[in-house]
This record gives structure tokens, C-alpha cells and sequence, in this order.
């Protein structure tokens, strides 16, 4: 790590990590004891469970409801089982089931012969996973030198994914190294994955593994033209996150939008099922090698970024532990925060810049995901773009890892093509005209940056031994977080949760868990 | 009184505007900016910059001089009133309404932009404008997003709501429009419409479109908790509610 420029009290930094531990071990001890309908239907899709029935019902959903309750065993061997006793391929299966079978009606095979089969099974999906790796690897250090540092990201959002890909492909020759799909407003809230191709959406496109297809062959042909690895990110987030993240892993996406809490306090999922889905989810990226984005971002659009700061500290170090126990590696968490704060605050670029230096020094491994002013936009394309030049700044002189690049028609509409030239036009004038500005500034002892670190850690501190005090459970429901209450039992998806039986069996879960050297309870950060 | 845009001088009506065009950036390119340009109506049009986005579309920076004019005395605009501040409100209601008012708010359909709801109804407020949850004279409850016109009403019904608040960001392809009609249908049809008094809000939602819509009010940008609180408070003594 470079020489400190705020002079952060390391001990203090350590004790934050320390209640974070502390805080999470609960819902760990609770996540074990779960799954949900969305990890069976992911594990499903491990297998090979894939396709629709003629009513547009994926086949993954199909089984969890015909399994019902039984999902506290693990929908795997009942796939697995089906397999062996029809002597199908999954792609057979699939076909069987959409045209009516119902898999748990078939007597059970002595269960060592469907501990074979899985072995073979995730075999089969650890090589195509694995592959993906190795391949991203290669490219990657292949186009090393071109990369902006940070990554310069930009967003599609037309709803059609044909439009999206001349979109992408345009904005991967204007100098993105990172192109994220927005999906379908509110697709974070459907308890399934769309299927196929989709041509419809609001806001954003569906994230279906068609869609992923297509965008990810497309971003490789710009790549290879232009001599660079394009990143590509989808949401792995709501209802789905798992099913999500094995369709990322299998079409090879590179990032992906996830945090543990998001969910919970702003799309109203409840928190049971989010906290059992995103470990699971996480698990698979992290095997994967997809970069997660959390979201902490969002705290600031609700809530005052300069009296709020310290939460988006606290979520950081809460999103780490559970990133961690999921055996995520420091590397690949793309932890978040945001360029929010009132642009007509006196020395706000200051308390700014403290913020996202604090975030880099007290995670100096992690891909920091910067985001861009977008509560404070007005309309004012000029002044905008002024904004936008500030916020570049700020994440080139603190190195930040990703750089989500500010438009300047934020609150007007999608991006026009121009406006995203713009933006990386923007960028790309800051980063190499300040290219070794970070290296070559000192900050003032207590001056007003390093006051302001000071001030946020110490709050950040405090916010976290309230959590510690209440449990995160209760922390949650009583508006501590977003200044929003989210009871235990309300939200949605809570009836997807179930306890585990004694002898539930999920091959590809354990096989993670082994992979990823994830010990239960108590790991040291 | 007659009048046209201004650049440096009186009447000159000088226009910036940058678009693009799907063609490869080249002379030809520019020219054809210069001829749209001209199309539009302008005179005097120039080309200050144009730039490739990618081998099929091309950027302009371009200015061009009009010599459309309009007369400013017939613009007529319908604009929502000037309004009392969060004391006023407050006052308004105790001397006027005595009692507290409940409004329901929510970021409908399946926008899940819930920035401007939150910045009209959370405790905290915009820019330091209290939002409605602190008024104490207002009951204020902030269904959050994705909430079904359905919900909303039921919601409203079961809170005794004397106003409805939508925000809608998300207008791609006009789904705003079919949400925001598709709410005063239903609620139209439980009979509730002259009992609340409803309104509108969002980076693209006018007054004007609103009351088209058949709401009553319609907030865009710029809009603090105030106003709206104020509107509605007027709204309902107008209406005769107490």
C-alpha cells in the first residue's frame, strides 16, 4: 500500500473490521441453516436445467414447484434421479418436463449412483466455469496496456438487445473498458428468469442468458478489433441473485451488481431470503472471477451524503465480511460509494475527496466502483459536465478501480450516443492530465480532509457497535440503515426460505464451499 | 411584443445545438449537418465541431441563426400557484382544515426510481426542505416503488388518504402515461376520484400533462415538499374538506 495521505488510525480501522465480524456471524449461522427457491433453481441450472414450457415457465421454476416443500432436501437429486432413471441428457429432461413430467413422481435410484452422477455433473460445470476463467485471464493480460485505470464504465439501456449491442459496441470504440446492461425495471422483483432474446423492456433490457449471449459475442468481436478486453456487467441482484450469478458464470460476464443488502432496503426483498441468496449468489461469482459492484451508492441518493457518509463506510465494511464469507477474494469486490454531496456546500470537493481516499486506503486491494453525481443533476447539461470533470478527478487521484462515468444529461433522459462520447471524452482528459497527480500530492496534517476522515471512521465506528448492540435483523427493521424499516417478515420472497432437512444434499453448493476454501463460522479476515 | 432568440445581439436568434448523425464522420458528414441545419430553418449555420462516435455516427457541435420570432403576449401557461412555506402549511391546516390530513405517496407501476417520492415525503426532505413525513399536521405515508395502482388504492382506501401522491421517472416509450391513465381509471371507477385530491410528479411530468391526464396537479423539477404540501391543502379547503 502507497504512504497513507490521511493518516487513518489503523487499530481503529481493525475494530471496524472486528464488529463487522461480529455482526455478520448470526446471519451466517442462519444462512447455513436455509435455502431458498432461487439456490435449488440455481443449482438446477447447474445441472443443465434450462428452457421454458409453452406457457413461458422456465423449466428451473417448474421442478422447485413440483418439489414443493421438499426443497429442505435439495432439489438436485430429484434432478439428477430423473436423469438417470429416464437415461436422458438434461436437454431430454428439460424437454420431458415442459411437456408435462413431473420428476418427483419417479421412484428414487439408490442414492450412490446419484452421488456419481453429480460428481460428473459438477465436473462438467466446473471445467465450462473454469474455461471462462482462464480465457478472461488471457485476454486481460494480452490487452493489459490499453485499459484505462481507472476502468472506464458506461451503461446501455435501450430494452431491445440488438439496439444495445450497436450502443455497446459503440461505446466500447469510444474508450469504455466496462459496459453494464441495465435491466428491466423491475425485473429484480419477478421470482424467475426470463427466457431467451428480448426485443421489450423498460428502462433497461431483461437479463436473460440469451441476452448475455448475445451482448458478451458481441463486446468480443469490438474487442478483438480495437485490441482490448471489454468488461461486461449485468445486475445480480433481487429475487433471482444466484440464478443470476450461474448464468454470469456460464456466459462469462465480468462484473456484476451485488450487494447483501440492497435488496432488502430498496426493492423491499425480505431480508431472510436475501441474506440466504446473496452468499450462494457470491459464492458463484467469486469461483467465477466476477468482479461484484455493492451499492452503497444508493444510501446517498436517499439520504444526505455529508451527514450520511459514515453509513456508506459501515455497509463497505459489512459488505467486505459478507463478501468474505463467501470466499470472495479482496481483488474481486468492487466495493461502492458515490459522488452525491450538494454541489453548493463550501469545500464539498474536499470532504469528497476525503471520502473516496478513506475507501481506498481502508480497502486498498479493492476495485473501488465510483459512481457519478446523479441526485444533484438538474438539468443543466453544462453545469453537469462540470460536475462530471470534479467526480473524474476524484477517482483518478484516489484510485479508484471503476469508474462509472457521469452523463451529462443525468435526469433527463437514457444517455443519448453522444453523451456517453462526452462522458469518456471527459474522463480520458482527466485521467492522463492528472496521471500522476495521486503519487505526487501529500494531504495537509489535520487539515480539513484529514479531519474529515477522522470524523466519518469514528462515526462509522459507532454506527457499528449500535448494529452490533441490536443485531443486524433489528438494526434493519428499526430504519438504521437508508432511513428505511424493513420488518423481518415482510418484503418479498420470504416463502421461498426454507430450513434445510438433516440429510439436505446439494452437490455444487459443497463443491463451492470446498473450492472456495469457505470454513463455517468464524473465519479471520 | 415580438421576440426571437438571443446571442449577442437583439433579435439575432442565435441556436447552439449538437446532435448526431448515423453516418461516417467526413466533409460530406458535415455538409450534411449544414443542410439539416438549414432544414430546421436556421440561416447562417456552422459546423464549430464534429467528431466520429463510431464508424457509423458522427457528432455535431453546430450554431445557426433564426429568423422565427414569437409573440410573448399570447403564451398563455397554467402553473401551480405560489405557495405557503412548512409553517404556512402546517397553520393552514390547524386554521382551516383542524385535524390532520393523511397523504399517501408512491413510486407506481414498475418504476423503481423511488428519488423523487423520497425527496417530496422522507423526514429528511431536498435541499433542506423538510419533506411531508415532517410536517406535524400531515400524516404522511411513503409506499415506496414497484406499488400496483391496485395496492395504491387499496392502501389509500385503508389509510383514509385525502391525497395521492405518484412519481413517475421512468418514461421510456410513455409507460408513465399508461400508468398514470391507467390509476385515475381505476380510480375513477371505485368512486373515489372527487374524494383525494391526486397529483402527479416527475423529472417530465408538467402540470399541464397532468391535468390532461386528469389530476389534479402535476410537479416537475424544482418542486420542494412544500409546494406540493401547499397545493393540497388549498386543494382540499377549496373542496370544501374538513
Amino acid at each position: 500500500m502507497t504512504k497513507s495521505k490521511l493518516n487513518l488510525d489503523t487499530d481503529k480501522i481493525a475494530k471496524a473490521r472486528e464488529l463487522s465480524k461480529q455482526i455478520t456471524a448470526p446471519v451466517q449461522k442462519y444462512i447455513e441453516k436455509h435455502t431458498t427457491v432461487s439456490i435449488e433453481r440455481t443449482t438446477l441450472r447447474m445441472i443443465g436445467a434450462d428452457g421454458v414450457d409453452s406457457n413461458g415457465v422456465p423449466i428451473p421454476n417448474k421442478v422447485v414447484d413440483q418439489i414443493g416443500d421438499n426443497i429442505c432436501y435439495g432439489a438436485a437429486k430429484y434432478y439428477i434421479n430423473a436423469l438417470l432413471k429416464k437415461g436422458l441428457t438434461p436437454e431430454e429432461l428439460n424437454n420431458e418436463i415442459a411437456n408435462g413430467l413431473d420428476i418427483t413422481k419417479l421412484d428414487f435410484v439408490n442414492f450412490s449412483y446419484i452421488e456419481e452422477k453429480a460428481q460428473e455433473l459438477v465436473e462438467a460445470f466446473s471445467t465450462k466455469v473454469k474455461a471462462n476463467v482462464a480465457y478472461r485471464e488471457d485476454k486481460v493480460n494480452k490487452y493489459k496496456e490499453k485499459e484505462n485505470s481507472p476502468l472506464l464504465y458506461l451503461i446501455v439501456a435501450t430494452g431491445n438487445i440488438y439496439e444495445d449491442v450497436k450502443q455497446a459496441q459503440a461505446a466500447a470504440k469510444q474508450g469504455a473498458d466496462v459496459i453494464a446492461v441495465i435491466r428491466t425495471t423491475g425485473q429484480s422483483l419477478l421470482d424467475f428468469v426470463p427466457y431467451g432474446p428480448t426485443t421489450e423492456g423498460f428502462g433497461g433490457t431483461y437479463a436473460t442468458q440469451e441476452n448475455f449471449k448475445i451482448m458478451r459475442k458481441a463486446l468480443d468481436e469490438t474487442g478483438e478489433e480495437i485490441g482490448k478486453y471489454i468488461r461486461l456487467v449485468n445486475y445480480c441482484s433481487g429475487l433471482c441473485m444466484p440464478e443470476i450469478a450461474v448464468m454470469g458464470a456460464l456466459e462469462r460476464l465480468d462484473m456484476m451488481l451485488n450487494d447483501s443488502m440492497y435488496g432488502i432496503l430498496f426493492r423491499d426483498i425480505n431480508m431472510y431470503r436475501t441474506f440466504v441468496d446473496q452468499k450462494f449468489s457470491r459464492m458463484i461469482n467469486s469461483f467465477a472471477g466476477i468482479v461484484i459492484n455493492s451499492g452503497e451508492d444508493n444510501y446517498l441518493t436517499t439520504s444526505d451524503a455529508v451527514e450520511k457518509a459514515y453509513t456508506v463506510t459501515a455497509s463497505q465494511f459489512i459488505n467486505e465480511r459478507f463478501a468474505y464469507e463467501s470466499g470472495l477474494p479482496t481483488r474481486l469486490m468492487g466495493l461502492g460509494h458515490a459522488f452525491e454531496m450538494n454541489p453548493d456546500i463550501k469545500n464539498g470537493f474536499l470532504l469528497e475527496m476525503a471520502q473516496a481516499q478513506m475507501a481506498h486506503e481502508i480497502f486498498p486491494e479493492a476495485p473501488l466502483k465510483y459512481m457519478p453525481p446523479t441526485k444533484y443533476m438538474t438539468g443543466d447539461i453544462f453545469k453537469g459536465l462540470a460536475m462530471n470533470t470534479l467526480f473524474n478527478f476524484i477517482a483518478k487521484s484516489t484510485n479508484q478501480g471503476i469508474l462509472l462515468l457521469g452523463m451529462l444529461t443525468e435526469a433527463i433522459h437514457t444517455p443519448f450516443m453522444q453523451d456517453r462520447f462526452l462522458g469518456v471524452a471527459n474522463a480520458k482528459y482527466v485521467l492522463n492530465n492528472i496521471a500522476d497527480f495521486s503519487d505526487d500530492i501529500e494531504y495537509k496534517k489535520d487539515g480539513i480532509m484529514q479531519t474529515r476522515a477522522k470524523v466519518v471512521l469514528d462515526e462509522t465506528i459507532e454506527f457499528l457497535e449500535e448494529i452490533n448492540k441490536t443485531d443486524l435483523f433489528n438494526a434493519i427493521e428499526t430504519k438504521m440503515f437508508a432511513e428505511v424499516s424493513r420488518p423481518k417478515n415482510g418484503g418479498k420472497g420470504l416463502s421461498g426460505v426454507a430450513e434445510k432437512a438433516k440429510d439436505y444434499y446439494n452437490p455444487f453448493y459443497t463443491y463451492l464451499e470446498n473450492e472456495l476454501n469457505i470454513v463455517k463460522e468464524g473465519n479471520q479476515l | 411584443m415580438m421576440i426571437r432568440p438571443y446571442g449577442d445581439t437583439l433579435n439575432d436568434g442565435a441556436v447552439q445545438m449538437s446532435f448526431t448523425l448515423p453516418v461516417a464522420h467526413s466533409a460530406k458528414a458535415d455538409e450534411a449537418a449544414i443542410i439539416f441545419g438549414k432544414k430546421l430553418g436556421f440561416k447562417e449555420v456552422e459546423v464549430v465541431y464534429s467528431n466520429p462516435l463510431s464508424d457509423e455516427f458522427t457528432f455535431f457541435v453546430v450554431y445557426g441563426k433564426t429568423g422565427i420570432s414569437i409573440d410573448y403576449d399570447k403564451v398563455v401557461v397554467e402553473e401551480v400557484e405560489k405557495s405557503l412555506d412548512f409553517y404556512g402549511v402546517n397553520n393552514f391546516i390547524e386554521e382551516n382544515i383542524k385535524r390532520k390530513i393523511v397523504i399517501v405517496g408512491a413510486c407506481s407501476g414498475t418504476d423503481a426510481h423511488t428519488v423523487g417520492i423520497d425527496a417530496i415525503m422522507n423526514m429528511k426532505g431536498f435541499d433542506q426542505h423538510y419533506g411531508l413525513e415532517r410536517y406535524p399536521m400531515i400524516e404522511a405515508f411513503n409506499l415506496g416503488a414497484q406499488v400496483t395502482n391496485e395496492d395504491l388504492i387499496k392502501k389509500a382506501i385503508e389509510l383514509k388518504a385525502d391525497a395521492i401522491l405518484i412519481s413517475q421517472i421512468v418514461t421510456q416509450k410513455d409507460v408513465h402515461i399508461q400508468n398514470l391513465t391507467e390509476f385515475i381509471e381505476l380510480l375513477e371507477a371505485e368512486g373515489l376520484r372527487s374524494k383525494m385530491v391526486v397529483c402527479a410528479g416527475g423529472p417530465r411530468i408538467g402540470n399541464k400533462l397532468a391535468l390532461e391526464l386528469g389530476y389534479d396537479a402535476g410537479f416537475g423539477r424544482g418542486t420542494y415538499p412544500e409546494n406540493v404540501a401547499s397545493f393540497i391543502v388549498e386543494k382540499m379547503h377549496e373542496r370544501g374538506v374538513k
